[in-house]
């Protein structure tokens, strides 16, 4: 499955893997905020009686 | 704006912190570096450039929140904004006094701290050649860093963050023209880089400190 | 119809709720096409082996993080000139994302470097620059951080990008002036001559597209963000105020 990636195993994964986690990290990071403040902002204007937005 | 630099320069030598307290910072680290990097003379010598100006750079930065700070706390930052010089002048003048009270006690001490370091013949007429020069830069940009930062009960920590970065190119130019100077090579790249870093920091910076500083205010 | 009704929250929101799906599925197929075939697909270089491979991240990760740079300078100086506050919210929502882009670059680098060069880190002009770009991308995000007014911290770190601009680019050349590296030529280039083999070529510009997108999407969704938070509040604050 994996190719052949000789002598330089190491250093082509770790890259690949610190990258995928990176940028992982940033989307979760952001899709989480996202949600947060989104049901914040729900709850709010639920609360102040007024649906729009 | 000769009474403003007057009064300025009053009140950082009745405080007590503007001549003193940078110069032994700047000792201080000056005498630490050899026990950090042990006591042999040559490569001491080999650093030397660097230290001090690295340790300038730093003893600049100790009282950069000090240039605004004060006058904010105290609401003569907004007189000064509305009389009738234009604040880009006061910046100006902000940055002179801070460069009289730092820098230039720095550029006169450190020929004398070369001493310390084992610093080669050539290296200290170009090392205060180069600090002359270089330091104005420093307290301009300072200013830049002060303004952005005046609003903000402990901006210390963010004000380094932000101005150093910003010292950069001033080091590299400034060191480098040290080293080549001791080395004997050829000095007019680094000289008038220099130079011309400092002037076109002098001459645009303030704008943009007067704009941060305004925003502030409002 | 102009560019700047999107300068309008509601329109902004209506807009990119529409098309983020679209950029979201399209950078998930370029993204992961562009890595799957770099990774599974080309041969190796006959010099550096398999770490010719690291170039799918590294190359696409240092552009953006010098575009996302540039990309903040534009919106904060439309914010700065035309005082639209989406644009503000869309500088503010690009810095992390530049960040990380150019630590992914260090990193990748400093990998790729390691067997390449025998050396995790080397102070070369390329590194160096990176090094401080990643340093004016930390300042900014720290003002950001530490202004409580909105309009007065879009206003601050506006200068702030117009300022580090400058100097960014000013310790670019000091910095080369300053050594000589190690860091071969660009990759990309109009200049054939420079560019690199066309069976590397074709999979990293999917990749770049991979990672343009990328950015899109997350600044997409964090401007979104930003918005809501900003209602947010004010709607508290008009609570309070009742």
């Amino acid at each position: 499955m994996i190719p052949d990636l000789g002598k330089y195993a190491g250093a082509v994964l770790g890259s690949y893997a610190v990258t995928i986690a990176l940028l992982l990290g940033l989307v979760a990071v952001t899709l989480w905020r996202s949600a947060k403040v989104k049901r914040a902002l729900a709850a709010q204007e639920a609360r102040m009686g007024q649906g729009d937005g | 704006m000769i009474a403003l630099l007057a009064r300025d320069l009053a009140l950082a030598v009745r405080a007590g912190g503007g001549f003193g307290l940078g110069l032994a910072f700047f000792l201080i680290v000056v005498t630490l570096v050899p026990f950090g990097v042990g006591p042999e003379g040559g490569v001491l010598a080999r650093i030397a450039p660097g230290i001090l100006w690295l340790g300038a750079l730093l003893a600049c930065l100790l009282s950069l929140d000090r240039i605004f700070a004060l006058d904010y706390e105290d609401g003569s930052l907004d007189l000064l904004a509305t009389a009738p010089i234009p604040l880009e002048g006061v910046v100006t003048i902000k940055a002179a006094a801070h460069w009289i009270t730092t820098g230039l006690p720095l550029v006169a001490a450190a020929p004398v701290f070369g001493i310390l370091l084992h610093l080669e013949g050539a290296g200290f007429f170009w090392l205060t050649a180069s600090l002359a020069l270089g330091t104005p830069a420093l307290s301009v940009l300072g200013t830049f860093g002060a303004a952005l930062t005046v609003g903000l009960k402990r901006g210390g920590l963010l004000l380094s963050l932000l101005v150093l970065p910003l010292y950069v190119p001033t080091l590299i130019f400034g060191a480098e023209l040290v080293r080549r100077g001791v080395a004997g090579m050829e000095t007019t790249t680094p000289l008038l880089m220099l130079a011309g870093i400092t002037a076109a920091t002098v001459a645009l910076v303030p704008f943009a400190s007067a704009a941060a500083i305004r925003v502030n205010l409002r | 119809m102009s560019i700047w009704e999107y300068a309008n929250p509601k329109k902004f929101m209506q807009t990119s709720a529409w098309a983020l799906p679209w950029v979201a599925g399209l950078t998930l197929v370029t993204l992961i096409g562009g890595l799957v075939w770099g990774f599974f697909f080309t041969p190796d270089d006959y010099k550096q082996g398999s770490t010719v491979k690291i170039i799918y991240i590294h190359v696409p990760a240092a552009m953006m993080a010098i575009n996302v740079w540039a990309m903040m300078l534009v919106t904060s100086l439309i914010w700065l000139i035309r005082r639209h506050h989406v644009s503000a919210l869309a500088a503010k929502a690009a810095a992390p994302v530049g960040m990380v882009m150019t630590l992914i670059a260090l990193i990748t680098g400093a990998i790729w470097g390691q067997p390449m060069w025998g050396t995790w880190w080397e102070w070369d002009p390329r590194l160096t620059s990176f090094l401080i770009l990643f340093l004016f991308y930390l300042g900014y995000i720290a003002l950001w951080g530490a202004i409580d007014n909105p309009d007065t911290a879009a206003d601050l770190t506006g200068v702030l990008c117009l300022v580090g601009s400058v100097f960014a680019i000013l310790s670019r050349y000091a910095v080369n002036f300053w050594n000589q590296g190690l860091h071969q030529g660009a990759s990309l280039s109009l200049d054939k001559e420079e560019n690199v083999a066309d069976v590397f070529w074709y999979p990293l510009v999917v990749s770049i597209t991979g990672f343009v997108l990328l950015f899109l999407a997350l600044v997409l969704i964090r401007t979104r963000t930003e918005i809501r938070a900003r209602r947010l509040q004010a709607l508290e604050t008009r609570e309070r105020m009742a």
